[in-house]
């Protein structure tokens, strides 16, 4: 086994130290070590989008970056988003427009659409399909999906306009 | 599907990165976006002993202008900056085009040219555009640096002409030449996957309106970006009209590249698509440099 290492990371605001071996996968870090159970895994080589998470504010596959590649650095997760009371309007246009079958791919297309719909507030159906080309979903078919973020992008005031 | 253990350094300079390859050779890999290599990784098919990790390396991440209207590009600027970056726009068009197309928005926050470059997957978009941009590279070990062009660089499948104590630090890309245009187009089957043929075009007209190059560089029907030389021979000195360009990629698809079959598609359909895509590519850049001749 390799030596550990002393990692610092920041996840949805909150500062998490660990000792981890050099090879732990972020997700893995995410889930195991600090029992964010929110980023899901699905093929771990970077196909399925399911473990996408924020790093610094950009999308990025946590399954593939090393836990101590994080050190120092800002981590969202889908724990981030909205609590049970209050969903945040993106989650909450997932639900109205029942985006949501499984729920297995739900918490990678959050956290991909984030950083989306701030850089693009008032997206085209096809900037959409663009956008979670990254993302597998294997119930829906994409189209609620897309219907979500419509209505998302409806509800979600740009923030020129606040 | 972890990986299996191996010695971490995060170096801060390229110095301190060339003293971690020196000393562990063979057994050591720079990590780069890591988009390739944490798979492999994660498979178990690569399991290096010591990971060299540039993401501290400030050193590699930049864009800036070189002389007359060229671009230098350090090694791990991140593909996601290439594809935004202004003077990326303005000076290397084709870049900019192709970067959309390069994997998924994820993968590119991550994801590096460089990285893109040394890994010289062959159905990798980056490698080919920058043979096709006549762009060169500068490797740097503890004993000196290089500069290879790209054409010399991929020397066969996912091989380069990297040395294991050699690190990639950045990338040259020349001016477009005076009166050229380009193009770039592929075919997946979904959206950003893998192409099952594409294309990379930079063309050239002279004072006679007739073709002084024609650069087709092709991924995914071979081990590496290929050249498509005989087509380009078919058609410097002609004038670029439609049957011109429908033999030069005739010459393309069936002389100049060498498919394989897989899962995907089989050579024959690659050849196919090369041949289409070849035509209309090079119309669209034939038609850029006309337009650019009349401004």
């Amino acid at each position: 086994m390799s030596d550990l290492y002393e990692v610092s990371v920041t996840v949805n605001g909150t500062v998490y130290q660990r000792s981890v071996e050099p090879r732990l996968l972020l997700s893995d870090f995410l889930r195991h070590e600090l029992g964010l159970t929110g980023t899901h895994v699905g093929c771990e080589h970077g196909v399925c989008g399911a473990c996408t998470v924020l790093f610094d504010g950009e999308p990025v596959r946590s399954c593939l970056m090393f836990a101590v590649q994080a050190n120092g650095h800002q981590v969202s997760t889908v724990e981030g988003l909205g609590t049970m009371e209050e969903l945040h309007p993106l989650q909450q246009a997932f639900w109205e427009a029942h985006a949501v079958q499984c729920g297995f791919c739900t918490p990678g297309v959050l956290m991909t659409l984030l950083p989306f719909l701030e850089e693009n507030p008032t997206p085209s159906e096809e900037e959409i399909r663009e956008a979670i080309s990254g993302n597998l979903c294997r119930c829906t078919g994409y189209q609620h999906i897309v219907d979500a973020v419509l209505l998302a992008a409806e509800k979600m005031p740009s923030q020129g306009d606040c | 599907m972890k990986p299996a253990p191996f010695d971490y350094y995060a170096p801060d300079t390229i110095h301190e990165a060339l003293a971690h390859l020196a000393r562990h050779g063979y057994d050591a890999k720079p990590l780069a976006g890591g988009q390739s290599l944490v798979p492999v990784m994660n498979f178990r098919l690569a399991q290096p002993s010591v990971l060299v990790d540039l993401n501290n390396v400030s050193e590699l991440f930049f864009i800036r202008p070189d002389g007359d209207a060229g671009l230098r590009i350090g090694a791990m600027t991140r593909q996601a900056q290439v594809e935004h970056d202004a003077l990326v726009a303005e000076r290397a068009p084709l870049l900019q085009d192709a970067m959309p197309k390069v994997a998924f928005p994820q993968v590119r926050s991550r994801g590096t040219y460089g990285g893109s470059i040394a890994h010289a997957d062959p159905s990798a978009e980056l490698p080919a555009v920058s043979v096709a941009l006549n762009g060169r590279f500068r490797l740097r070990s503890q004993s000196g640096e290089r500069w290879v062009p790209a054409e010399e660089f991929f020397v066969a499948l996912f091989t380069t002409a990297l040395e294991p104590d050699e690190l990639l630090v950045e990338i040259a890309l020349p001016a477009m030449p005076p009166r050229s245009g380009w193009s770039f187009m592929e075919v997946s089957r979904r959206h950003h996957d893998f192409a099952m043929a594409g294309v990379a075009a930079v063309v050239a007209l002279d004072g006679k309106d007739l073709c002084q190059q024609a650069r087709l560089v092709f991924f995914s029907v071979g081990d590496g970006p290929m050249y498509a030389r005989q087509a380009e021979e078919t058609l410097v000195g002609q004038a670029p009209t439609p049957e011109a360009i429908r033999a030069a990629a005739e010459m393309a698809a069936t002389a100049d590249i060498d498919p394989g079959s897989d899962i995907h598609a089989s050579a024959e359909f690659r050849r196919h698509l090369a041949r289409v895509l070849a035509g209309r590519a090079l119309e669209e850049a034939f038609g850029r440099a006309s337009d650019a001749n009349n401004k």
